[in-house]
């Protein structure tokens, strides 16, 4: 959802050290103590635990076990997919992401508060109820299927539906980090590119372009990790086919589910450390937002 | 920089609206539109019976609850994180704030299979817990555990901003006129923050009743035990029994359009408050 994902650009707070304390208070902070051990264990038990004990699972026989997991022709094929998908949703979805946000910003037309929520509905429609909605639309016997199906177009248990799949799910990621930059940005400067001669073209390139980028930039980051991570649509519009369908988070189900862990566990820390690596970018893509 | 269509030839206004129009409409209207007629299609008795069956509505009735579990854990461990983050230093601050989204970058079945490598039968915490009596992987502790961790972030990311903004003078006005600590967070700051830690919990309730990947591993997915409205409908898509998927798709779709709305709502009552 659009609010959340607006939250998120949040960096550590700068604020003094010292919590407001009563002039007369010198006791030792033993309630400061307590919440802050306790909040941080939480989060240590709760989040690290688990992220660390894959890690240390996966590369427990040496990283031997882990490279050789790697190797099969079913997982290349997995994370080859994968990539595909996600080049594609990001590239789609960044130009119509863009477009959708210069239209929410810039134009006014009848129903619009209701269409800005429709285009926050990816967030809060189950992954799975999402999958669904595509096989009932564009499955074999969907409404549009059939016709597609009758032209000789797969488009469900095919790489569209994938397709089709991570790019609903990761529709509202570029739209709302680029529509409050925009919104701020206003119109004068466009307008005055405008008056001197510059066309629409060259004004989106030289004047808006350059203002919405560290946005973007986040947005699109959002995009690709979400592309990478997507399990519930895919698994419900794939059908899940090895070396045909199969995507890297498919083919971590897949061999969690045939008890071969060690393939399960590599793929996991591959998925999980460019998940990781990505966070860090958006970390570093906000502090440049906050800058400008 | 409006120029107004003078011939039938496309301005690029329209072909603008056009373009977003169709994009939304084929991607997410349509879809939406025509499984809510499929459903609605089934007639309203029939809709009930499937809602009501008894697989169908222990798996909604477990979905709400765990959510439940999930939110009211969520509201206070959410509020005191952000807490922390704002108000507290401590060493590795910057490395904490980040990592807090992290359950937002990690596929959700690769959190799933963590959880299991962590508290699963083969595990060593996994074994104490189990000769204790306590089972949480296969068992409904699992299904909140998941759900906590991938809905972690949002209250801390909904409450931080508000506290950052929250003048200091209220707090210091209550303290000096004799407030105890407590006192001034229940009667000053924790106003402040309602709409805030409410907005994360909505959003965390939201994503909890749609939660498939991480609860599908850690869940066992036991029907009538441990099975959850997502994996049902899955269940049901599998089994090709549409009735009952269409069915248990709508009340998760209607929740979330609910959702959606009262988020709007808490929205501008943040606003009204000035926070």
């Amino acid at each position: 959802m659009g609010p959340s994902v607006r939250r998120l650009r949040v960096s550590a707070s700068q604020t003094s050290p010292a919590p407001w304390t009563r002039p007369d208070a010198r006791q030792i902070p033993i309630g400061r103590w307590a919440i802050l051990a306790g909040t941080l264990g939480w989060f240590l038990i709760l989040v690290l635990l688990p992220v660390g004990a894959l890690v240390e699972e996966t590369f427990r026989h040496g990283p031997a076990t882990f490279f050789q997991a790697l190797q099969g022709q079913a997982v290349r094929h997995a994370f080859f997919l994968t990539l595909v998908t996600t080049v594609l949703a990001v590239v789609i979805n960044t130009v119509m992401g863009i477009l959708l946000a210069i239209l929410l910003v810039r134009h006014n037309f009848p129903g619009k508060a209701l269409f800005d929520g429709i285009v926050d509905l990816p967030f809060a429609v189950s992954p799975v109820v999402a999958g669904f909605m595509f096989i009932v639309l564009y499955g074999p016997h969907g409404l549009l299927g059939r016709w597609f199906e009758s032209g000789g177009v797969k488009i469900i248990y095919a790489l569209p539906g994938i397709i089709i799949a991570t790019l609903f799910v990761t529709l509202p990621f570029v739209t709302r980090e680029v529509v409050p930059v925009l919104r701020e940005l206003g119109t004068d400067s466009e307008e005055a590119a405008h008056t001197l001669g510059a066309n629409r073209w060259q004004t989106f390139w030289k004047v808006t372009l350059p203002t919405i980028r560290w946005g973007l930039v986040y947005g699109i980051t959002l995009t690709i990790a979400r592309s990478l991570g997507e399990f519930g649509a895919v698994l419900v519009v794939s059908g899940n086919i090895i070396m045909r369908t199969q995507t890297a988070t498919l083919y971590v189900h897949q061999e969690f589910t045939d008890f071969n862990y060690h393939g399960a566990y590599a793929a996991s820390v591959v998925l999980g450390g460019i998940s990781f690596v990505l966070l860090l970018l958006t970390e570093y893509w906000k502090k440049r937002t906050k800058e400008i | 920089m409006q120029r107004r269509p003078t011939h039938v030839i496309l301005t690029g206004d329209a072909v603008l609206k056009m373009t977003v129009f169709s994009y939304v409409g084929f991607l997410v209207i349509l879809p939406i539109l025509v499984i809510s007629f499929q459903a609605f299609g089934l007639g309203l008795g029939h809709l009930w019976t499937e809602i009501f069956e008894p697989q169908a509505f222990h798996a909604l009735r477990l979905t709400i609850t765990c959510a439940f579990a999930m939110a009211v854990i969520n509201a206070v461990t959410g509020t005191l994180m952000a807490w922390v983050l704002v108000r507290y230093s401590f060493p590795g601050k910057a490395v904490v704030n980040a990592l807090i989204d992290l359950p937002f970058a990690l596929p959700t079945n690769v959190t799933g299979l963590m959880l299991v490598v962590v508290y699963g039968p083969m595990s060593l915490l996994g074994k104490y817990l189990n000769t204790h009596g306590i089972e949480v992987i296969y068992a409904q502790p699992g299904i909140i555990l998941a759900l906590l961790f991938v809905t972690f972030p949002f209250v801390v990311r909904s409450v931080q901003p508000v506290l950052m903004g929250l003048d200091k003078d209220i707090e210091e006005a209550a303290a000096t006129l004799g407030a105890r600590k407590f006192l001034t967070f229940r009667k000053v700051i924790l106003p402040h923050l309602l709409p805030s830690i409410l907005t994360g919990v909505a959003l965390a309730f939201s994503r909890a009743l749609g939660e498939f990947g991480s609860v599908m591993v850690v869940a066992g997915n036991i029907p009538m035990k441990t099975q959850v409205a997502p994996v049902f409908i899955y269940g049901e898509i599998e089994s090709y029994n549409p009735h009952g998927a269409l069915a248990v798709s709508l009340v998760l779709l209607v929740c979330s359009l609910a959702i959606l709305m009262l988020l709007h709502r808490l929205q501008n009552w943040g606003r009204d408050r000035g926070t």
